[in-house]
């Protein structure tokens, strides 16, 4: 498969696809997030660690406005996300058609797969493009086809979410993500909510998309994965930035002692 | 037996009426009622409140003081309506019945159908979300698909009710089931004609409870183990099927 059909027929721009400038979230008086930037250049493996509680799935929430951030910048190849007040005081988008279009270009993981349990594997993977991109019905069946091909799922692909394993859920709702054909993709904490033996299917997948060049944001807790495969590291703590850069540099040497005691106690 | 040679006609006529009218009931209920549930299950109050009335006052009133409210209570309003063009409807008792029945009945499938919505995993909904699908595309795709599989037994449970309580219809002179068998009562003084209509009815319910558990598991297959297209040759040769 071409780069032509990876990215959609768009035009590759230099725009970077996606950037997020200090943002700051509240949940009541509780503030989760205090100002998190982060630039997400094309084929950055970027992986986001931190303990529970640290704000890191409020983060990657917040990047598909699945949280709405209560300020910061956040710009999506370029498109500028504006965000007011309602009358309840709640931070919404200004322009909803626009946060639609920028979701369908963020392709999301879940920790709990979310897959729709009342449709095949296969029509998980096609009602997205079918009804949201408005492609075409063939295209779109043979690149679903393609993509459950590629996490292994050629088989299973008439099943029901319900008939398959937890890791086999898990890759299904990678296709359908890939079927979108995103500019990012976000991966929340994918492997979390797995069987320890099938997490290694889950971060194969994950690593064959690394190396295809795919522009991802990983939540994760696998240490291995993030100092393996990903391009850049953040580590939050307490909805802040402790530190941040390679993995080669970080993994190494660490200038926070929250991140060493992180690591000592995740390793 | 000769009641039954000499009334069965009549008898079956009657329970035709009774379906006719019970089933056109129960399919504009549903049409009234999916919009209203999705308006009673909104955060938007001046949307949910109303719902929340009209619900509460079918559910919580007699089918047959509404019956009369519609059917005495419209010919107070005679020359306004005949004004309106609507006399028609208000002055025959087929259509009477048939709109309090539609009124009533979407009530209760309105809060049924609220109860589905409520029920539906929200991580399916977020994923709706999260791949670009606007409000409509998720009640379309995901929501309603889900909602009403959920209120679907529940949904069962109202047309067998909506379909005994039909017999209330006999009041307003109309000749379904029950009407017919008052009449041949009246006529025979034969009581062994409510039995007949008895039976008649339980054979309805129950073809209706049949077809009901069929249309489950037709709706369903994602709750029933999965029926492999192509069976394993060892299973198949011992005529199993997984």
């Amino acid at each position: 498969m071409t780069t032509q059909v990876l990215h959609n027929g768009r035009p590759q721009t230099d725009q970077i696809p996606l950037v997020a400038r200090d943002i700051h979230k509240s949940f009541g008086n509780f503030e989760v997030l205090k100002g998190i930037s982060l630039t997400s250049r094309q084929q950055d493996v970027t992986a986001i660690l931190g303990s529970s509680g640290s704000g890191k799935s409020t983060f990657l929430r917040c990047l598909n406005l699945l949280e709405v951030p209560d300020s910061g910048d956040l710009l999506v190849h370029g498109q500028q996300v504006h965000i007011e007040k309602n009358r309840q005081g709640e931070s919404v988008p200004v322009d909803e058609k626009l946060v639609e279009r920028i979701r369908a270009h963020l392709g999301m993981v879940f920790q709990q797969f979310n897959l729709w349990s009342h449709m095949t594997v296969l029509e998980n993977c096609m009602i997205g493009p079918l009804r949201v991109l408005k492609q075409p019905k063939a295209e779109v069946a043979e690149r679903a086809r393609y993509y459950l091909n590629k996490v292994g799922l050629d088989e299973r692909m008439q099943h029901y979410p319900a008939h398959l394993s937890g890791g086999q859920q898990q890759r299904a709702a990678i296709a359908r993500a890939l079927t979108m054909e995103p500019d990012v993709m976000l991966f929340d904490e994918p492997t979390s909510a797995l069987d320890p033996e099938l997490v290694g299917e889950v971060l194969l997948v994950m690593r064959k998309l690394a190396e295809e060049g795919r522009t991802m944001i990983v939540v994760t807790h696998e240490m291995a994965f993030a100092r393996e495969v990903s391009s850049h590291v953040m580590f939050l703590h307490q909805g802040r930035v402790e530190e941040e850069g390679a993995p080669q540099v970080l993994f190494k040497e660490q200038q926070s002692d929250r991140f060493r005691q992180f690591l000592s106690s995740n390793f | 037996m000769t009641l039954i040679t000499e009334y069965g006609l009549a008898l079956v006529s009657g329970a035709w009426l009774t379906l006719k009218l019970s089933g056109l009931a129960l399919l504009f209920g549903a049409c009234i009622a999916m919009p209203m549930a999705i308006a009673r299950s909104s955060p938007r109050r001046w949307l949910a409140i109303p719902v929340r009335i009209y619900i509460s006052f079918f559910r919580g009133t007699p089918m047959l003081a509404q019956l009369f409210l519609v059917y005495f209570g419209a010919g107070q309003y005679r020359h306004e309506l005949q004004a309106l063009d609507l006399w028609w409807l208000f002055r025959d008792p087929f259509y009477c019945a048939l709109l309090t029945f539609i009124l009533n009945t979407a009530a209760y499938q309105a809060e049924l159908l609220r109860g589905g919505i409520l029920g539906v995993p929200l991580g399916e909904v977020e994923a709706a979300k999260a791949y670009g699908m606007s409000a409509w595309l998720r009640y379309r795709l995901v929501i309603l698909p889900h909602a009403y599989r959920i209120a679907f037994p529940a949904l069962g449970n109202e047309v067998i009710l909506l379909l005994k309580g039909s017999a209330i219809a006999s009041v307003v002179t109309l000749f379904d089931l029950m009407g017919q068998t008052r009449a041949i009562f009246a006529k025979t003084f034969d009581f062994s004609i409510y039995l007949w209509a008895a039976l008649l009815y339980l054979v309805i319910t129950m073809l209706i409870v049949r077809l009901w558990r069929y249309l489950e598991k037709r709706i369903n297959p994602h709750l029933y183990r999965q029926v492999m297209v192509t069976p394993a040759p060892a299973a198949a040769a011992r005529g199993q099927t997984t």
